[in-house]
């Protein structure tokens, strides 16, 4: 049992909870996620450690509710406690040494960043942050990164910051001067976006990928992605790659096939008791295809 | 036994099925004659038209008066060849002796004596191909039913266990075993039962291996490994779950805090078939499909971890995991469910008693067939190009592989495949571990007491053997335990050639 410590709300549904978990605290290294069941019976979600405190033996996560799981997740009080946690899985980034990098985070991806962008500040660094949301209320984490170097932060309807998207103001730093290395964290289509920009210039290019997994060990293939050509497995070779060779239509492709099961089941939870849920429910067992 | 009494003349004749009722500890009167005359019990199975569409367990169990009619059949013979049979050598007469005799608590007692987890094994041996098939029995008729007997005296025992096992005086010394599987479970509890403090570490949240992430319930219903860990956490073993050897902890860090270790991490990696297309939605790997369906119980309309309901599925593969994963795929809905495998009939890898099973369930076999390729619309699955396969002309080794038949290609419509093709070794623990000794596939390499090259560190399992069998995994945690044993106590090396998995 993994007691949660602390629990704040970072925007409509993006939610930061301090878990204890002593062991990952003390050994995890930027780049790492764990995996977590909320309670008996729950689906097992990944989630990058966004930080950590070895002292306090306690993990920082921080999920978008998008589905009953991570729903559940999001509900538990500190008090309560999170049954599993496992990990540090997937390997370590590997940060740029010295240099000038910049970190592109989109929505709960830039969580993900978090960790990148002090352990690029601790080598001595120099990190722009670029990230953004949909409106104001959508920007997470701005505070937290600007302790490490100087943060961009856009959003799309102009209601703080740059109006416009990250990779527009990505554009703009990358004509400033040159950088070694871009890390990308965020939503398929900006990735793909941030790889798109950098790839003429071949500035190397670092994305976090986010597919389906169960065990993140290696043992079920389920978050095989295609890197290279080559087929490989995010929770044991990532979960960063080079942008500039993975196939984001296949990442995207892949991270859908439980979108209606999903949706299904969140409506299920959200009507009362009634006669819809037979409906629900069936729709719950769809089969294979009614997703398309 | 043989001189018990036979009927003198003008004695009336009790069918052998009255004679059963007798006192405990006694044999019914039964002659040799008559024993080969009584045949072989069926096992009673669910129906197959209602079992295709639910999980509940196929083989219902024998009633105890057919088990112990069953027992009658067995011939004590002086030189009883289904012990050699046996991998980890059941004393089979003994226990089916015991049986006969209605002394079901000595025959329980003899049948755990000699193997740990016997309602696993009675379930999911391939007894036909070991016990079975050596039995003299078989040479007349069948052989006994000894799978269908030791589950029985299994289940028996369940149903009547002391309420807690003796917890023995502690040793003192410590032992780490990483991973839950059969391995890794018989050697927590011989290493329990002598008295040594035992830590299982365990990757996923819940302990039992393959038993409860890959068989399904139908044929091992989870209950019985629940039971089975519940007993050696009762017994003082500790299981730390969540728990990975590679990444949580380093052995090297195991091996500073614990006197001996047990590696038995399985050989969990799925092996793909590396043709267009397996990237598509709608493409398992048996081991996520029947992950999510069992560990993570998506075949519970309720659940949360969610499962794909193909209605059309090809399974390629022969072995257990195939016909698990194709049965499980007509349980969850499919209206067609077949499997697609490069050999013939006789050659099929998996448990007979699976093949003839998903037969009567009305499994479609689409034999000496080699998929080249998944076709696919809008990223799902729609179809399995395949070619037919033929026995080409002797190798060198003078056998005949199977050769693709020119200009037989065709499409299997489906709307889900399965890839169940075999695993290989997950290399998380022995690539980490600095001096752990692997041979060119990964597996890791051990003497003759099961010890690899770091001292006090032994293996065992698929993970030494490339995926074999539950009992064989069982044997090898047995085994280690006892060389574990000696060497905590000093007393190793105890080489023991004979006795090594190569063997067998
Ligand atoms: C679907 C299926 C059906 C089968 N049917 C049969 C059958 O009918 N009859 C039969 O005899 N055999 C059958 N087998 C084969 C049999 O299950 C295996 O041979 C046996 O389970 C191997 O046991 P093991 O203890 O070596 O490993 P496993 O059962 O594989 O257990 C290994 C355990 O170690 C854990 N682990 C892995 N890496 C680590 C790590 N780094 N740190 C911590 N823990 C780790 C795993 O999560 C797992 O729980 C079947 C296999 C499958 C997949
Ligand atoms: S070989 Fe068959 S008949 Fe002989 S003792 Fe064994 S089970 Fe009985
Ligand atoms: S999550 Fe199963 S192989 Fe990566």
């Amino acid at each position: 049992m993994h007691p949660i410590i602390g629990k704040s709300k970072l925007s409509p549904n993006v939610t930061r909870l301090v878990v204890e978990a002593p062991r990952i605290a003390q050994i995890r290294q930027a780049g790492q996620f764990v995996i977590v069941r909320a309670a008996e019976g729950a689906e097992r979600l990944p989630l990058t450690i966004a930080d950590a405190d070895a002292g306090a033996g306690t993990i920082t996560l921080i999920i978008q509710a998008v589905g009953k799981s991570t729903e559940d997740l999001v509900a538990l009080e500190p008090g309560e406690a999170i049954r599993d946690v496992v990990g540090p899985l997937g390997q370590a980034t590997d940060l740029l040494e010295h240099g000038r990098a910049v970190c592109v985070g989109g929505g709960v991806g830039t969580a993900v960043m978090l960790p990148l962008v002090q352990g690029l500040s601790r080598n001595g660094v120099r990190v722009t942050s670029i990230i953004g949301g949909r409106s104001r209320e959508w920007v997470i984490l701005e505070e937290e990164l600007s302790r490490y170097g100087e943060v961009i932060t856009c959003t799309d309807d102009g209601s703080y910051g740059r109006p416009g998207f990250v990779t527009q103001a990505l554009a703009d730093v990358i004509t400033d001067g040159p950088i070694d290395v871009v890390y990308a964290v965020g939503p398929v289509p900006m990735m793909r976006a941030v790889a798109e920009m950098t790839r003429p210039s071949a500035i190397p290019t670092v994305v976090s990928l986010n597919p389906i997994m169960i065990d993140g060990t290696g043992m079920c293939g389920g978050c095989r992605v295609s890197v290279g050509g080559k087929t490989l497995y995010a929770c044991v070779d990532g979960p960063e790659f080079n942008a500039h060779e993975v196939d984001f239509g296949l990442l995207s492709d892949r991270l859908s096939p439980y979108r209606d099961f999903e949706k299904a089941a969140l409506e299920k939870r959200h009507c009362q008791l009634g006669p819809q849920i037979a409906e629900v429910s069936a729709a719950a067992t769809a089969p294979v295809g009614a997703a398309r | 036994m043989n001189d018990q009494a036979m009927p003198a003349a003008g004695e009336p004749i009790v069918p052998i099925e009255d004679r059963l009722i007798h006192p405990v500890g006694e044999r019914a009167a039964v002659t040799p004659k008559e024993r080969m005359t009584i045949l072989r019990q069926l096992m009673p199975e669910q129906d197959a038209q209602a079992r295709a569409r639910n999980f509940e367990e196929v083989n219902l169990g024998l009633p105890q008066q057919l088990a112990m009619l069953e027992a009658e059949r067995c011939l004590q013979c002086k030189n009883p060849v289904c012990i050699t049979g046996c991998p980890v050598r059941v004393n089979i007469p003994r226990f089916i002796d015991l049986l006969a005799r209605g002394d079901m608590r000595a025959a329980a007692d003899s049948l755990l004596d000699d193997n740990a987890l016997p309602c696993v094994t009675g379930r999911v041996c391939p007894q036909e191909s070991q016990c079975e098939a050596v039995c003299l029995r078989g040479k007349k008729g069948d052989a006994v039913a000894i799978g269908y007997l030791e589950r029985f005296v299994a289940d028996w025992a369940n149903h009547h266990r002391d309420s807690a096992p003796a917890v023995p005086t502690s040793s003192g010394k410590t032992v780490a075993i990483v991973g839950s599987g059969p391995a890794g479970l018989t050697a927590a509890g011989e290493l329990a039962k002598r008295g040594h403090t035992v830590t299982v570490f365990e990757a996923f949240h819940a302990a039992g291996g393959v038993l409860i992430y890959g068989i399904p319930e139908f044929r091992l219903p989870k209950d019985i490994v629940h039971d089975e860990v519940t007993r050696l956490e009762q017994m003082g073993v500790r299981i730390e779950p969540n728990a990975i050897i590679g990444k949580t902890y380093a052995l090297d860090e195991l091996r500073a805090t614990f006197d001996a270790i047990f590696i038995a991490v399985g050989a969990g990696l799925p092996v793909f078939m590396d043709i267009p297309g397996e990237n598509l939605k709608g493409v398992y790997s048996a081991n996520e499909y029947l992950t999510r369906v069992n560990l993570m119980g998506a075949y519970r309309p309720d659940a949360d971890t969610p499962v794909l309901h193909g209605q059309r599925v090809a399974v390629v593969g022969g072995g257990n995991v195939a016909m698990d994963a194709v049965r499980t795929a007509q349980r969850l809905g499919a209206a067609a469910a077949t499997i697609v495998y490069r050999r013939g009939m006789d050659e099929i890898p998996a448990r007979r008693e699976e093949v003839h099973h998903a037969q009567q369930e009305g499994i479609g076999f689409e034999m000496q067939v080699a998929p080249v390729e998944v076709i696919g619309e809008n990223g799902w699955v729609t179809g399995l190009r395949c070619v037919r396969m033929e026995l080409g002309e002797p190798d060198a080794s003078g056998r005949r592989r199977p050769v693709p038949v020119p200009g037989s290609e065709f499409v299997i419509d489906c709307d889900m495949v399965v890839v169940a093709i075999g695993t290989r070794s997950n290399p998380i623990l022995t690539t980490s571990a600095v001096g752990l000794k692997v041979n060119e596939w990964g597996y890791i390499e051990v003497d003759g007491a099961g010890m690899t090259s770091l001292p006090g560190v032994f293996a065992g399992g698929d993970i030494v053997r490339g995926a074999a069998t539950v009992i064989l995994a069982m044997g090898d945690g047995k085994r280690a335990a006892s060389a574990i044993d000696a060497y905590v106590r000093g007393e190793l090396p105890v080489a023991q050639p004979e006795a090594t998995s190569a063997a067998i």
